[in-house]
């Protein structure tokens, strides 16, 4: 299939139809409007379902009773919008089913504003509801490395059980590159045995729920979710690496920012600085092998972990530089971008210092 | 060779439009392209803007901070992006409605009157068009054989009339290039 131009949003809402789901649930709001649009247009042309919700709240437990039945349900809103369906999202990891929900990142605290952001690093990766639970985070840096992610998060989530979170932000939402649909690899998977689909007599009812009431249950549950992240851990880690090799600085940076990153990255080099770039596509699980390896290069004088917040996946970093080098962070945050100009001269005061 | 560009005026002067036909072209040519529309609370009444990118090597961040050429239909947008441009670039100023001239020396600057254009052709609507006529002929980001493909594309069908029109607004725009 020959190239095509797309819009961020509408090739994700397109790449999930492609892979199979046939659930909308949502609720609008700048800047991911487009998904919810295209699904509107779309799902009743292929015997889907697109509902607008009369809240975020009521949209993610759609989307926890369509996973429920074994459909292939898919939510998506922007920071706020997230911040209401926490509740839904621990529910679901809870009750162990798949679904999938793209977050198009816009600045924050609160209201904020409506310009990209990468804010909810912490939210989608460290929790964000309550409990002790884990969503799979993928983080595209392109318009078709989304369309592929999308395509897979559905099969991942059906895999393991567990919601899948793609996290873009507003620049992904909304920017046009070429897109090429191509056929995915298709895992296999379990069937749904689980879902509650009706007995027809023939077996005892499927329960989903997330309801433990006893201590000792409610433990052995968080044990038996806690192998299954693991699993994941050991499976699941994405990561890009760029010049990574004899730099003198790494940068850690995911989605557009990394992008951002790439520009400086060539602007040092035409000055005779080395620098490379880690870009996690997983940001759970974290590839924090991969930081480890770069800081037990001899090369590697530092890095520097940039992002459009105030520094949240800096810790991650730290955690997989483990103190062997230093991690320095820059950024920009509430709809605010880090500019190639401004991260290259923030790299030579950190070089200069380092030397 | 990366041509990295903004492309701005108020909401309405068809400055989204002039980047997707251009990145469409260029794509078509087989170049690597980005567009990137600013959806802020300006787009009514107010600036509108896009960044492009069209390029032989693959595209890293998709926002121009430091372009090669800015596109400016209004004066606003000359006032908030002439110092965007790289030395050496290209400034594009719709000076039927800008009667400013740029103050940079070390930019090439062409002046273009985009609406004068366009009304002498019949309508406001295409002085994007002669705009971009204009850009495609001073930077070569795309041939004018491919942006009258994607334009014939576009309005194909009932609309097929404005074809000639948009062709004739493409023309008279790089005839302002000297």
């Amino acid at each position: 299939m020959a190239k095509e131009l797309w819009k961020g949003n509408e090739a994700v809402a397109e790449a999930a139809i492609k892979a199979g789901c046939r659930f909308f649930f949502g609720y609008p709001i700048t800047p991911q409007n487009e998904i919810p649009e295209y699904m509107a247009m779309k799902m009743p042309q292929i015997d889907g379902c697109f509902l607008q919700a009369e809240s975020e709240v009521a949209a993610i437990n759609m989307v926890y009773g369509a996973a429920g039945a074994g459909a292939r349900v898919m939510t998506s809103s922007s920071s706020p919008g997230i911040s209401l369906k926490q509740e839904g999202i621990t529910y679901i990891a809870g009750a162990e089913l798949p679904c999938v929900i793209v977050n198009m990142v816009r600045g924050g605290p609160g209201l904020g504003s409506i310009q990209p952001a990468q804010s909810d690093y912490f939210q989608a990766c460290k929790g964000g509801g309550h409990g002790d639970y884990r969503l799979i985070v993928l983080a595209p840096a392109s318009v078709q490395e989304a369309v592929d992610l999308v395509q897979e998060a559905f099969d991942i989530a059906d895999q393991y059980r567990n919601p899948v979170m793609i996290l873009g932000d507003g620049m992904m939402g909304q920017m046009m590159e070429p897109v090429e649909f191509k056929e995915v690899k298709k895992r296999s998977l379990p069937e749904k045995t689980w879902a509650t689909v009706g007995t027809k007599g023939k077996r005892k009812p499927n329960v989903v729920n997330s309801l433990y009431i006893d201590a000792a249950d409610c433990h052995n549950h968080n044990v038996d979710l806690f192998k299954k992240y693991a699993e994941i851990e050991k499976n699941e880690v994405r990561v890009d690496t760029y010049n990574v090799e004899n730099a003198e600085i790494v940068f850690v940076a995911y989605g557009t920012t990394a992008r951002i990153v790439k520009n400086a990255i060539n602007s040092l080099a035409k000055e005779g600085i080395k620098a490379g770039l880690i870009r996690p596509v997983t940001l759970w699980p974290y590839p924090y092998k991969a930081i480890e390896e770069a800081a037990e290069k001899a090369s590697v004088k530092a890095f520097m972990s940039v992002e459009m917040s105030m520094g949240q996946m800096v810790e991650d970093v730290k955690l997989g530089a483990n103190g062997k080098k230093p991690v320095y962070f820059y950024g920009k945050a509430g709809g605010a971008f880090p500019t190639p100009k401004g991260i290259a001269e923030e790299a030579k005061k950190i070089l200069g210092g380092a030397k | 060779m990366a041509h990295e560009i903004i492309m701005a005026g108020f909401g309405g002067q068809g400055v989204m439009a002039m980047g997707k036909i251009l990145v469409e072209a260029a794509m078509e040519e087989g170049k690597n392209v980005s567009w990137l529309p600013s959806y802020g609370p300006e787009m009514r009444g107010g600036t509108a803007n896009c960044s492009v990118i069209v390029s032989d090597e693959p595209i890293g961040a998709p926002i121009v901070t430091e372009a090669t050429a800015a596109i400016v239909m209004n004066r606003p947008s000359l006032d908030k992006y002439e110092s965007m441009v790289v030395p050496g670039g290209a400034l594009l100023i719709n000076s039927s409605l800008i009667d400013k001239k740029a103050t940079r020396e070390d930019i090439k600057v062409h002046y273009v009157p985009a609406n004068d254009i366009a009304q002498e052709l019949g309508t406001d609507k295409v002085a994007n068009i002669v705009m971009l006529g204009a850009y495609i002929q001073a930077s070569g980001a795309a041939s004018a054989d491919s942006i009258m493909n994607i334009i014939t594309q576009m309005f194909a069908g009932k609309k097929a009339t404005v074809i000639p029109l948009n062709k004739e607004a493409l023309l008279r725009g790089a005839a302002c290039i000297k």
